[in-house]
């Protein structure tokens, strides 16, 4: 299962969940005799036009699909990131308090605390771009050229030793040569296989084991907020 | 004229019905057959009353008092509250339902948890409009007064944050019910089928997937498999009755009955279709579940079946021995919750509790078990089967598959440990 094909061609397996969860009961509501599909058509709303799908379009696939033309070095990344990512991101990308962290944490993901980030566990080079242009920076979506999005996502990879030169330049044409680290690292949801066990056994109900120990409790962390002092209510 | 309606409630032990179950319960639950305490009678205050009240001998508001209508004065401490240090920012965050004073299975609107990425933000109806484009034979641009239009369902669904109860994968850690299973609340929700929408477009055969879009500052986007859409996903408008509120994605949000939060798409204003996922932010960075050999699960949409008790809790603590009501809430993703056991040893002996209709598919769902409690320690704990045959798991069985880094999809049996003086608190046991 644990294959990058598989979780590419999700279809297929997405397909039987789907199916299982289905048929596993009685349907949720009984299908109407006659479907929506066999009525004429509504005619309800107006086409869309291909100048207001090109504003709402910009999403892009591991494939390389939706990338806009466009190109921006490291460099120029560097430029942009420190006025317009830094100062939640930090200098080098490593998050500045709270923030997230975008690089750094390779080689972490089996570690006791595993630090994810673009380097260290983000799959496809795509999902920068896409989140990028689409709801960065935060608090001005948006906001940002396809040029300075490829810069940004270029000082990206720059900044997890993916690209080491400072003048690489990314853009539309060798975007998709480029391969992140944990590319091969997710699969399927496999839990109807791998969980099996929690599935079908009549559970026991009387001494199913020996009397319990208590191993942690909540109140020794101290971490709860106060129940009483909520938010004021007007 | 009360007390004989108290002693003639079929819940106490007087009743032939009631006295069955306590000695049953009895016996399980506490091991001995003396039910020992005295039977639920009525408090002699009750009989004589004390002398009325203000509110007994004078005029109340008049109507339209309050044109929107708002809980008691006495009731203010239920409300959705919030974890400061769980996240960086109260915008990209999530507050919690007051599960310990809700009752039923729908949650009210005011009361239904949150989860933001980019803030609540204020949508114009007037301007809110619906894209669905890609593999489709005809793009279309939807205004909210073209959607009110379409042939319209209600459901009643419950919506369920995958990180609910993610605070406590490596230890007990929320000393509260509220915040360690509050991401989870149910309505019934009023709009159109996803799929009445997209055959209205004609969906060109080559597609697999959908991406949906949020309109807020975060554009949150999914990928969904077409299967689903065209099988009982939802574009609603409404909620418990009235407009969606604007924290719930008002005017229009998709309803993805089962599936983790994350994918019922709110403020929605794009769909598009396609013939392979997009692998966007919240499926790849988030909302996919680091196993314990590094890698990670992708796609875990569905909402595997969960139970807790809301009574006794952290919360709400016990009054002294004597009779009560163990009382929970139970859902699974897969349809209907079956059955629902509760225990009050801490999972050495089960009796099973009463389930209270209505039981619907992917909708929370209300037990109850009367409980005589003798003001010894116990561990309360609530244990669900769906109609699939899963049983809800230990966190130490889950915790044996996954390890303790997957922060999300904790659907783990959660034990209550109730002290002699009344005090209950979140513990794990071994």
């Amino acid at each position: 299962m644990s294959s990058l094909a598989k979780w590419c061609g999700g279809a297929v397996v997405a397909g039987l969940i789907a199916a299982g969860a289905a048929g596993a009961g009685p349907a949720e509501s009984p299908k109407p005799a006659v479907t929506e599909k066999s009525l004429p058509k509504l005619g309800l709303g107006r086409e869309a036009l291909p100048e207001e799908i090109a504003a709402w379009d910009t999403d892009v696939r591991p494939d390389g699909k939706g990338l806009p033309p466009g190109r921006g070095t490291v460099k120029q990344g560097d430029e942009i990131f420190q006025q317009r990512c830094a100062a939640c991101h930090g200098e080098f990308g490593q998050g500045a308090g709270r923030w997230p962290a975008l690089a750094g944490g390779q080689g972490t993901m089996r570690a006791d605390r595993p630090d994810k980030t673009i380097g260290s566990f983000w799959p496809d080079l795509s999902t920068a771009f896409d989140y990028i242009k689409r709801a960065m920076p935060y608090g001005n979506a948006r906001s940002l050229t396809d040029d300075e999005t490829y810069a940004l996502v270029a000082f990206l990879l720059n900044l997890n030793d993916i690209v080491k030169d400072d003048n690489f330049e990314l853009n539309d044409k060798n975007f998709t040569s480029i391969k992140l680290p944990n590319a091969s690292g997710f699969f399927e949801d496999d839990r109807e296989l791998a969980e099996k066990k929690f599935w079908g056994k009549e559970p026991c109900m009387k001494n199913c084991r020996e009397a319990p120990k208590v191993t942690s409790r909540a109140n020794e962390l101290n971490v709860t907020p106060d129940g009483k002092s909520g938010p004021k209510v007007d | 004229m009360r007390s004989k309606a108290v002693l003639s409630d079929p819940a106490t032990p007087d009743s032939p019905m009631g006295r069955r179950s306590f000695l049953g319960l009895g016996a399980v639950l506490t091991g001995s057959l003396a039910l020992g305490g005295k039977p639920a009678i009525a408090n002699p205050a009750q009989e004589s009353p004390p002398a009325d009240a203000p509110w007994s001998q004078s005029i109340g508001a008049g109507v339209v008092d309050r044109p929107y209508g708002r809980p008691a004065d006495t009731e203010a401490s239920v409300i959705r509250r919030n974890v400061p240090w769980l996240t960086a920012s109260a915008e990209s965050s999530v507050s919690f339902s007051p599960l310990q004073d809700l009752h039923g299975i729908i949650t009210p609107n005011g009361l239904f948890f949150e989860r933001h990425h980019a803030g609540r933000p204020d949508v114009d109806p007037a301007q809110h409009k619906l894209m669905i484009h890609g593999l489709v034979e005809r793009p279309l641009l939807l205004t909210m007064k073209d959607i009110m239009r379409f042939p319209s369902v209600s459901r009643i669904h419950f919506i369920e944050c995958p990180a609910n109860g993610g605070m406590n994968w490596r230890a007990a850690q929320m000393n509260s019910l509220q915040f360690s299973h509050g991401m989870v609340s149910c309505a019934e929700w009023t709009g159109v089928r996803l799929s009445t929408l997209l055959e209205e477009t004609g969906i060109k055969k080559q597609a697999k997937w959908a991406m949906v879009e949020g309109a807020d500052g975060a554009h949150m986007n999914r990928s969904l498999p077409l299967d689903k859409c065209l099988d009982d996903c939802l574009v609603v408008y409404a909620q418990n009755g009235e407009a969606l509120r604007p924290e719930q994605g008002y005017p229009l949000r998709l309803v993805v009955p089962g599936w983790e939060g994350n994918v019922n798409i709110k403020w929605l204003r794009r769909i598009k279709l396609g013939e392979k996922p997009w692998h966007s932010r919240e499926e790849t960075s988030k909302y996919t579940d680091l196993m314990p050999d590094g890698t990670s699960r992708g796609f875990t949409w569905l909402i595997d079946a969960k139970s807790v008790v809301t009574f006794p809790c952290p919360e709400k603590p016990l009054d002294g021995p004597g009779l009560y009501e163990i009382r929970g809430l139970a859902w699974t993703g897969n349809g209907r919750v079956k059955r629902v056991d509760v225990s009050v040893d801490g999972g050495v002996n089960w009796q099973t509790a009463r389930l209270h209709e209505p039981v619907l598919s992917k909708a929370l769902t209300r037990f109850s078990l009367p409980w005589r409690w003798d003001g010894r320690p116990a561990l309360v704990a609530s244990r669900v089967i769906d109609e699939t045959g899963y049983v809800q798991p230990t966190i130490a069985q889950l915790r044996a598959q996954r390890g303790s880094n997957s922060v999300y999809h904790n659907n783990s049996i959660q034990t209550w440990q109730v002290k002699p003086d009344g005090s209950v608190f979140n513990v794990q046991l071994a």
